[in-house]
């Protein structure tokens, strides 16, 4: 049974929970700035990306893959820009006009391919393949200190893992400069702070967590875990610290509590076959964030009645 | 991540030969089912376009997104009830009609989070749409495994297909655009009145709420009979795209609707005939490309708004100003250092590379120096003062006065008078 736990389950729900994270303490901000939906535009990109990466490279390999997908994020968040400024045209519509397009562009461009696989592939980039990162060469807990089985582990693990990790270190580093600017923007210039950077160094920054988990999850938890968490979270506390914490909490409680829902709740209602994780743990988080609408403490905008 | 992708080569692709059968598809001569969709796709993106005018006049674009992702749901459930019952799943009508309950529930879910909560619009579209579509995506898994699911195809919902469309789906998405855009037509006036002054609406009567429904009701109904044309993640194109485009050409609303509508019009029915001239040319991302096509033209090149247009009135008011100073300067006597004044001057024969004038110079600049003075009496004349003040300092004083005024004023300028 621990065998099969820590070859099987642990490293899905380690890199949910990673993944998860990465994006949640980005999304935080994202959601204090009304640009929740950049998330939702750069996971569509990443489909294009990868195409373009791939088609450049002319291998089935990963880096270039994620550099095409970490590429085709910062030209839709340039072209997002360029449109709004150029063309004066409302945020939300330019990044409407963006990522259909990129996506479309995409879908063509695979289309375009040998039709045999296609298909899944579209749907690889859509829902990821979390279940399917399993750890062959573990026998049990003691795997876990076997430099030689460790070494067998699964590639995506480690780069969400670094991922995470960078995206901690930024935030941490980043802190006070991102807060100040996010709610007093006028403030944070007048102090000497570099509104304008801040602003990009936090979108890269996302499209960098995107990127690292929609290779680990694909994008639907990707824009699932940048909103839902932080959103719940900024219904039960109005200090952003708490907020935070909460939504990593959240962000922790949705990847585990929908990757188990997910492979043994259909075996408890006597189905045969286990259902998609990153759907399921998208739906967790989603239920939290409706739990957290209905009972969150600080749900209520300042001066509404209650 | 993929493995095994085998792409053809993607030269071909670029230097392949312009299709003769475009010509066919552009004149309908693809058989029925092919003309059924391109008329389909023309009335879908006309009403698309339409409907998607208000939304973004609204600014609230970005729930059409809300609203097609929350489709999925829909689609699986009304699949799974159908085989449930003993019908075939794939009943197109009954699988739009779910999507609709889902996508209509999910704008409740939008609009209760706004409301309620103190998330903003942002917040709660991209919450929605995640959500609704992961657990679409964990009913389609379900499906899957059942013993009817391995054919149901739901998966083209995503993307769109047309390839295997039947004639009554066919009729029924003509049909369907055909309504929303005559609703669209109907309902123009509602719907500015409540997107430029919701204030005003109210107080003449309108229930803004309900029409704000309606909008809501019209931008599903398009999104739901684009589902199986486009699929449900590029449809909000049809809704955002062309009156983003439309926006470059005109400042009037009923226009702007008129253009969306073409705009939407014109992607559906190139898109659809070019799709229908080989494989691998689907016809959702071909749709939603002319679409960007057409936006691209019209952020460049429409006058007025477009950047090219923007960018050359910027120079030239630029260059009206410096040229203003500069003459202003020549006349004073002071020097230019200014390099793009100079540089005016110099190419227009009024100055020379070091800074003096010339004698056209000096004419220009002398006028330029009384046209100044002019000004400064036309303010302060009780009868003048309101033209002076939006005079914007440019346009020459021949253009905007009399020359009865410019008389009146020059005779309260002292005269040059005789050197004693």
């Amino acid at each position: 049974m621990s065998a099969d736990f820590v070859a099987l389950s642990l490293p899905p729900l380690v890199i949910g929970v990673l993944a998860a994270i990465a994006c949640a303490l980005p999304g935080n901000f994202l959601v204090l700035r009304r640009q929740a939906l950049i998330g939702d535009a750069i996971s569509h990109v990443v489909l294009p990306g990868i195409v373009v990466g791939f088609l450049l490279a002319g291998t089935v390999s990963t880096w270039p893959m994620l550099l095409g997908a970490a590429a085709a994020s910062l030209v839709a968040v340039a072209m997002i820009e360029g449109i709004r400024r150029l063309g004066k045209v409302e945020p939300g519509a330019a990044m409407g006009v963006t990522f259909t397009t990129l996506f479309a562009a995409g879908v063509l461009l695979l289309e375009q391919s040998d039709t045999s696989s296609v298909h899944l592939d579209v749907e690889h980039a859509l829902y990821g393949n979390l279940e399917s990162l399993i750890w062959i060469d573990a026998v049990g807990w003691q795997s876990l200190v076997d430099p030689v089985a460790l070494a067998g582990l699964p590639p995506e693990l480690g780069r969400i893992a670094m991922a995470t990790l960078g995206i901690v270190i930024f935030m941490a580093v980043l802190w006070r400069p991102l807060a100040v600017s996010t709610f007093d923007e006028g403030f944070a210039r007048s102090v000497g702070l570099p509104t304008g950077v801040i602003g990009v160094a936090l979108v890269v920054v996302s499209a960098l967590a995107a990127v690292a988990a929609f290779d680990a999850v694909g994008s639907i938890i990707v824009i699932a875990m940048f909103i839902c968490p932080p959103a719940a979270a900024r219904l039960v506390t109005h200090r952003l610290g708490a907020q935070v914490g909460w939504s990593l909490v959240f962000a922790v409680i949705a990847a585990v509590a929908g990757y188990v829902l997910a492979g043994h709740g259909p075996l408890w209602l006597g189905f045969a076959n286990s259902v998609s994780a990153a759907g399921m743990i998208a739906t967790v988080s989603g239920v939290i964030l409706a739990l957290a609408a209905v009972f969150g403490p600080a749900r209520h905008r300042a001066g509404q009645a209650t | 991540m993929a493995v095994g992708w085998q792409l053809r080569p993607w030269r071909r692709w670029l230097t392949r030969a312009p299709d003769p059968m475009l010509r066919e598809a552009l004149t309908f001569g693809l058989g029925y089912n092919a003309t059924l969709v391109t008329l389909g796709a023309t009335a879908l993106g006309m009403a698309a376009g339409g409907a998607g005018t208000y939304l973004f006049l609204r600014k609230r674009a970005l729930v059409s997104d809300a609203v097609s992702h929350a489709t999925l749901p829909g689609i699986c459930l009304a699949f799974m009830l159908m085989v449930a019952l003993g019908g075939d799943g794939r009943f197109l009508p009954g699988l739009l009609l779910g999507s609709a309950v889902t996508a209509g529930l999910g704008l409740l879910c939008v609009a209760a989070l706004v409301r309620r909560t103190r998330l903003t619009e942002d917040a709660a579209i991209g919450a929605v749409l995640s959500v609704f579509f992961g657990f679409g995506v964990v009913l389609l898994t379900i499906i899957q495994t059942l013993p009817a699911g391995r054919q149901a195809g739901l998966e083209g919902f995503l993307l769109g297909s047309t390839a295997g469309m039947l004639l009554p789906d066919a009729v029924l998405i003509a049909v369907g655009g055909a309504l929303t855009l005559a609703l669209v037509a109907v309902l123009h006036r509602p719907f500015t009145l409540v997107a430029f002054d919701p204030g005003y609406a109210e107080a003449t009567g309108w229930r803004t709420g309900g029409i704000d429904l309606v909008l809501m009701a019209l931008v599903m109904a398009v999104t739901v009979v684009g589902l199986k044309v486009v699929g449900l993640i590029m449809v909000v194109a049809l809704l955002i795209i062309p009156p983003v485009a439309a926006r470059f050409w005109t400042d009037r609303a009923a226009h702007l609707a008129l253009i969306a509508g073409a705009i939407g019009g014109v992607s559906g029915y190139v898109g659809a005939a070019v799709s229908a001239t080989a494989p691998g040319l689907p016809t959702g991302p071909i749709i939603v490309l002319v679409a960007f096509g057409m936006f691209a033209l019209s952020f460049l090149a429409a006058p007025g708004r477009g950047v090219v247009a923007v960018a050359l009135r910027h120079r030239r008011l630029q260059g009206a100003i410096h040229m203003r100073q500069g003459l202003l300067a020549l006349a004073t006597g002071q020097p230019i250092y200014e390099a793009l004044t100079l540089r005016l001057l110099t190419r227009a024969g009024l100055a020379r590379a070091d800074g003096v004038a010339t004698d056209a110079g000096r004419a220009r600049a002398a006028k330029a120096l009384r046209d100044e003075r002019r000004w400064d009496v036309a303010r302060s004349s009780p009868s003048l003062a309101g033209i002076a003040a939006t005079h914007d300092g440019l346009s020459e004083i021949e253009t905007v006065l009399t020359p009865d005024q410019i008389a009146e004023i020059d005779a309260r300028i002292d005269a040059p008078r005789e050197v004693t």
